[in-house]
């Protein structure tokens, strides 16, 4: 089936079986290898990639729904040779060990400062209604769909804080 | 993934259409439980037909004072409405209660409805299941899982509803609308929303074959406060043991039986004078833990008389 979207800016058309997540169809078709499959079932977040900006499981998401989106993998995050504030601040913080969940970790961060910026709550804000200010808790709970089987949590939530303007 | 067809119809009409004449065919939405299911094969849709963008994302003002939730709005969007988060609390933390950042993001109102439970043995297919194989047994009973319900199981499923939304809606006294092939258009209550298993567990929720949810609306907000606790096994990002939803004198109970489950027999004594904790004596009195999963009554007295004690239910009865 006829699909075409967008790819780190890239016009991309493929012709897919349905069956085809857009994890698959980056990886295998697409030969953008730094989404990762881990567990395959939106239960590691190593696959997370940004669909028109949100952050979403790209393992549990068929390809063919995704007609005219703009996606973003880890490897369009970066400008020409600057890497996104984001990528910096896990290298200075040194925020992974095996790297395997890496590019889910900065895309879902890239994704949940976004919504964080666009005031949405999380389960411990404590007041619904007030402006989001992005506390460690908040940090940590609004990350908690990206597994680091290394735990390299502590870091990772330094890395967080500098990227988000928090340190 | 057993091979299957796909196609995005522009409209409500041809999607109910497409579901009603293909043998096989499912609505699909945000695919975060379905695509996962098709995975492992314990669903096996012939066709897909993608009802994602048709225009049901919207979250209206209803002339009643409440809200219609549009069917296609994300489990995020809902969540972070300021109306949710400012008239009905509850529902936005049994929201943000639930799943990762990234599955409320594609996650809809009515694929949560919708889900189908998580016990490991309808997720295991070398063990019996009556849900993925009606007549085939239980393997829940008698196995050693614990979370499984302690009101309302039959002989044929012990398993639980695992939405947090659906609980809170539950309180929240929320109506389902929906739309079927012929242009009929229903409202179902949320209570009456999804069904016990009796001997068809495999039967979930009172929508009939390819009648599609179109919208989730919600009464004004209750006079009260309002609450959503869940306890889990860790701090987040995982399904719930037990949990409460408070919303005025209404209580709704999560994770404890086959639907979201209306705690009528404490609302009854909360309006009759009884304390929180006597309250949720009187809900428990008719639980059936089963062995395994007893710690449930200890936990939803626990839960149910602190989330009836911060809103102060009852209190003014």
């Amino acid at each position: 089936m006829k699909t075409s979207f967008t790819v780190n800016g890239q016009a991309a058309s493929l012709d897919l079986d349905p069956r085809t997540t857009l994890l698959d169809a980056l990886r295998e078709r697409l030969d953008l290898k730094g989404s990762k499959k881990g567990c395959d079932h939106g239960q590691c977040g190593a696959c997370t990639v940004l669909v028109n900006g949100r952050r979403i499981n790209a393992c549990l998401s068929l390809a063919v729904t995704h007609e005219g989106d703009e996606i973003t993998t880890i490897e369009g995050l970066a400008q020409d040779e600057a890497l996104h504030p984001v990528q910096q601040a896990f290298l200075e913080h040194d925020a992974f060990q095996c790297g395997y969940c890496t590019p889910g970790q900065i895309c879902s961060t890239v994704g949940m400062l976004k919504e964080a910026g666009d005031g949405w709550a999380s389960l411990v804000t404590e007041d619904l209604t007030a402006d989001t200010v992005l506390t460690d808790e908040e940090i940590r709970e609004r990350m908690s769909g990206n597994l680091c089987r290394c735990s390299a949590y502590p870091q990772i939530l330094a890395a967080i804080r500098t990227a988000g303007g928090l340190a | 993934m057993k091979p299957f067809t796909y196609e995005r119809p522009g409209d409500v009409a041809t999607a109910l259409a497409l579901v009603a004449e293909i043998p096989g065919a499912r609505f699909l939405a945000g695919g975060t439980n379905l695509v996962d299911l098709m995975k492992l094969q314990i669903e096996q849709p012939t066709h897909l037909v993608d009802v994602s963008r048709l225009p049901l994302a919207e979250i209206e003002d209803t002339a009643e004072g409440g809200l219609r939730l549009g069917a296609m709005t994300t489990n995020s969007q809902v969540a972070a409405d300021p109306r949710v988060r400012a008239r009905y609390p509850a529902l936005a933390q049994a929201i943000l209660s639930g799943a990762s950042g990234q599955l409320r993001n594609k996650a809809t109102t009515a694929g949560n409805l919708l889900q189908r439970t998580r016990c490991p043995y309808f997720y295991d297919t070398t063990k019996p299941c009556n849900k993925r194989a009606p007549g085939a047994g239980c393997a829940a009973i008698g196995g050693i899982s614990t979370n499984t319900a302690i009101f309302g199981a039959s002989e044929a499923c012990i398993a639980t509803h695992p939405s947090d939304m659906a609980v809170a809606l539950t309180a929240l006294d929320a109506k389902v609308e929906t739309q079927s092939g012929a242009g009929e258009a229903r409202v179902l209550a949320m209570e009456g929303f999804h069904r016990l298993p009796g001997d068809t567990p495999h039967i979930e929720t009172e929508l009939r074959p390819a009648e599609m949810i179109t919208a989730v609306v919600l009464p004004p907000p209750p006079q009260g406060g309002q609450i959503y606790r869940k306890a889990r096994e860790r701090a987040s990002y995982a399904f719930a043991i037990g949990s409460v939803a408070v919303a005025g004198g209404k209580v709704a109970l999560g994770a404890v039986a086959h639907k979201p489950w209306r705690a009528e027999a404490a609302e009854l004594a909360l309006e009759q004078g009884a304390s929180p904790a006597e309250a949720m004596a009187a809900e428990l009195k008719g639980a059936r833990p089963d062995g395994h999963n007893d710690f449930k009554l200890k936990l939803m007295a626990r839960l149910g008389a602190a989330c009836l004690t911060t809103t102060g239910a009852g209190d003014d009865q």
